[in-house]
């Protein structure tokens, strides 16, 4: 029995050569089953352990923020009530929705369109503008900051929704669109063909055929697009000064090189993060079903 | 009926009335950073909009690296988004060269320009003419462990050397019980640990650039002075010195970690405060120690308030940055806030305050630092750049950063200080070369 066990794992999973007892199989399939879920969870512990660190030092004095990491402190709101009594919390909440979904609606629907003529009307060269639209993010954003910030300040868009809402929608777009792409890609042909047989529009292939079904896939690049504009912080640090400032520039106030402040930035970071964490979480089941789309066919 | 008649009519009137009044306002936009004097400067917003009505204030709070960005970019373009800037002594010359600062010559009488401490007024000036009010002004100093001096029989002379503080640590280090000989700066960076570094090499004879614009970072008062503060940490300073800016080391000073520490003038006011130091009742404190020379061997920086030319709000903002830094807002911030917290460094008249001197014992120290640093000869053989612990050109932010890096990689053992100087010697003549200032 044992030395079946051993030969198992030993075979890397793989079929064994000599049969070997039901059991057997069954038990090193549940070790590795288990296996995987202590590594899945150690892995999630590991990520998540900064933000439940941040969460607490957010319920510390000051003083017990900067003394030796302890679990065990008496919690206190302090820190909340001053970073409030600071800045407008609510202020910064709202042009951060705003501009977070405003930017995704718009990239969405500029996408749509030319995703669905990338998907289903290749041409030649729809390989090399995707790669191209795609090669606009490894440019680094300080380098075309100067000439952003002239334009906006020529045209009265510097501290502004609508002028973050147009860079957040630019800088999604290409993220958007490949992954709209894919989704699209993946619909069978035939069915959009069958719609037009039945003497469907193009509109109306796109929007009673073509969103239902890949909704899923939409649903997860606009949550994903979502979150990338909410925690943007170089354009809405830059282009922003108090009108517009998202929560970014929140939790930027509240950072110093000089004087102790850790208590108060973890407060304002927790208050910062924890709509788009609820957010996530609330949705959580259509990312995991809009990424895993149309893995299996 | 005439009442009815009457009420829209009055009504009306006092829409106008309130609309005159709306449009009276002026709104201005502070950008400032987030230290504990600009704190207090932002909670005491209601006192200034309740003696100046027609002016509401902004704030944009940033931290300090990002702010300097940030205002950088806007000065640069005119884009017009702040009326008042909090910036520092490295800046306010650069830019106000190139414009981009409304002077302030015909200040008040009543401000009284000739109580702001003159080192700090050379330093916001440009060709004669204050271009920034400073809001807070610090020099570098010394602090020590009293009980820990006293129990080994130390007695600290009124100016210590290097020497003396490297022979002291060596005793007092103990890092089983956590006490460590000396705590300095380590985290890379030029305001971080170039800022400490450039003091250290001006009082062991070094410079960053010869006459000519060279930079001497090969040279042996800077092998000596980079050797003698990589030497000092690795056998007497905390673990992990190479991640400590000012704030960790403050930190590990309140909490009773270091025997020593030098750093700047403003970390005094708090080490004071028994709410936030543990050794607030066995605190001393000595100017900085010194070498071969005493020029250089303390910097001098202060936070100061500019209006950029750009602003469509000159008189609110002038209104504001006069209020700020007069003498008025520190009886104001002395008489709610507490004597230890009136933001120190730019008035005589402070230090002549009998409740400011009661309340802060290293009052003098601070005013004699303050005074005795003079930026426009802190080195010992002649250099051709203003500023002590910074080189006031506007290619000093990547140079001091990328030498901050190369120290810091000297500090942690993974190169010896000769090659470090090295590097950082040849990545500084290439920026020179590409910025014109050599052949």
């Amino acid at each position: 029995m044992t030395t079946a066990k051993t030969k198992t794992l030993a075979a890397d999973g793989q079929a064994p050569a000599v049969p070997i007892p039901r059991t057997s199989t069954l038990s090193s399939a549940r070790t590795r089953r288990l296996g995987l879920t202590v590594l899945g969870w150690a892995i999630a512990c590991l990520i998540f352990f900064p933000i439940f660190w941040m969460v607490l030092t957010g319920f510390k004095t000051e003083s017990a923020a900067i003394a030796d990491p302890s679990l065990i402190f008496s919690p206190t709101l302090e820190s909340y009530a001053e970073v409030q009594l600071r800045a407008d919390y609510f202020k910064f909440a709202l042009n951060s929705v705003v501009v977070a979904f405003g930017s995704t609606l718009a990239a969405l629907l500029i996408a749509i369109p030319s995703a669905y003529s990338m998907a289903f009307l290749p041409t030649k060269r729809t390989k090399g503008t995707l790669l191209w639209m795609l090669s606009t993010k490894m440019l680094p954003p300080v380098g075309v900051l100067v000439p952003i910030y002239l334009l906006f300040r020529d045209v009265g868009l510097l501290d502004t929704r609508t002028g973050l809402t147009i860079v957040y929608t630019l800088m999604n777009l290409p993220i958007v669109v490949w992954m709209l792409y894919t989704f699209f890609k993946d619909l069978p042909k035939d069915i959009l063909e069958a719609g037009r047989m039945d003497g469907a529009s193009t509109l109306q292939e796109v929007v009673f055929l073509l969103l239902p079904l890949t909704l899923p896939g939409i649903a997860s690049t606009g949550l994903l697009s979502v979150i990338l504009s909410w925690n943007e912080a170089f354009w809405s640090l830059n282009l922003t000064s108090s009108n517009a400032a998202p929560l970014t520039a929140y939790i930027a106030s509240f950072s110093s090189p000089e004087g102790l402040f850790w208590a108060k930035l973890s407060a304002a970071s927790t208050m910062a993060i924890a709509p788009i964490l609820v957010f996530g979480w609330l949705t959580q089941k259509q990312m995991v079903r809009g990424l895993t789309f149309g893995a299996v066919k | 009926m005439k009442l009815t008649r009457a009420l829209p009519l009055a009504t009306l009137t006092a829409a106008v009335a309130a609309a005159s009044q709306a449009q009276a306002q002026t709104e201005i936009t502070v950008a400032t950073v987030n230290n504990n004097d600009m704190v207090i400067m932002q909670s005491l917003t209601e006192e200034f909009e309740a003696a100046h009505p027609d002016i509401e204030l902004d704030w944009v709070v940033l931290e300090e690296n990002v702010l300097r960005q940030r205002l950088t970019t806007d000065v640069a373009t005119g884009g017009g988004q702040f009326d008042v800037m909090t910036i520092g002594t490295y800046e306010v010359p650069i830019w106000a060269e190139r414009g981009w600062l409304t002077p302030l010559d015909d200040l008040p009488e009543a401000y009284d320009v000739d109580d702001l401490l003159q080192s700090v007024r050379d330093g916001l000036s440009h060709d004669g003419t204050l271009h920034a009010l400073p809001f807070y002004g610090e020099s570098s100093m010394m602090y020590y462990r009293q009980d820990l001096f006293d129990a080994a029989g130390i007695e600290v002379p009124e100016q210590p050397s290097w020497e003396e503080v490297r022979d002291w640590a060596a005793e007092l280090h103990d890092p089983d019980s956590e006490t460590y000989g000396i705590c300095l700066r380590g985290k890379p960076g030029w305001g971080e640990n170039m800022a400490f570094v450039s003091t250290l090499v001006n009082t062991f004879g070094g410079r960053w650039f010869d006459e000519e614009w060279h930079p001497e970072l090969d040279s042996p008062a800077w092998q000596e002075a980079i050797s003698f503060y990589v030497d000092l940490l690795d056998n007497y300073g905390p673990p992990g010195a190479s991640s400590n800016g000012f704030n960790e080391n403050l930190a590990l000073f309140s909490r009773g970690n270091c025997a020593m520490w030098v750093d700047a003038t403003s970390a005094a006011g708090k080490l004071y405060d028994p709410d936030e130091s543990e050794v607030a009742d066995r605190l001393g404190f000595a100017p900085a120690p010194v070498a071969e020379t005493p020029k250089g061997s303390h910097w001098l920086w202060s936070w100061a308030l500019g209006i950029p030319a750009s602003s469509e709000n000159q008189e609110a903002a002038r209104t504001f940055i006069q209020w700020a830094t007069s003498r008025e807002y520190i009886e104001l911030v002395g008489e709610t806030q507490g004597w230890t917290s009136v933001p120190p460094g730019t008035r005589e008249s402070t230090y002549a305050n009998e409740k400011y001197q009661q309340a802060a014992p290293f009052a003098d120290f601070v005013l004699e630092a303050i005074r005795g640093a003079d930026p426009t000869d802190s080195t010992l053989e002649p250099s051709p750049y203003i500023g002590v612990q910074f080189v006031g050109i506007p290619e000093f932010q990547s140079i001091g950063t990328q030498v901050g890096q190369t120290v810091a990689s000297a500090l942690t053992g993974d190169v010896t200080v000769e090659q470090a100087l090295q590097t950082a010697q040849r990545a500084t003549e290439r920026t020179m070369q590409r910025a014109g200032y050599l052949d």
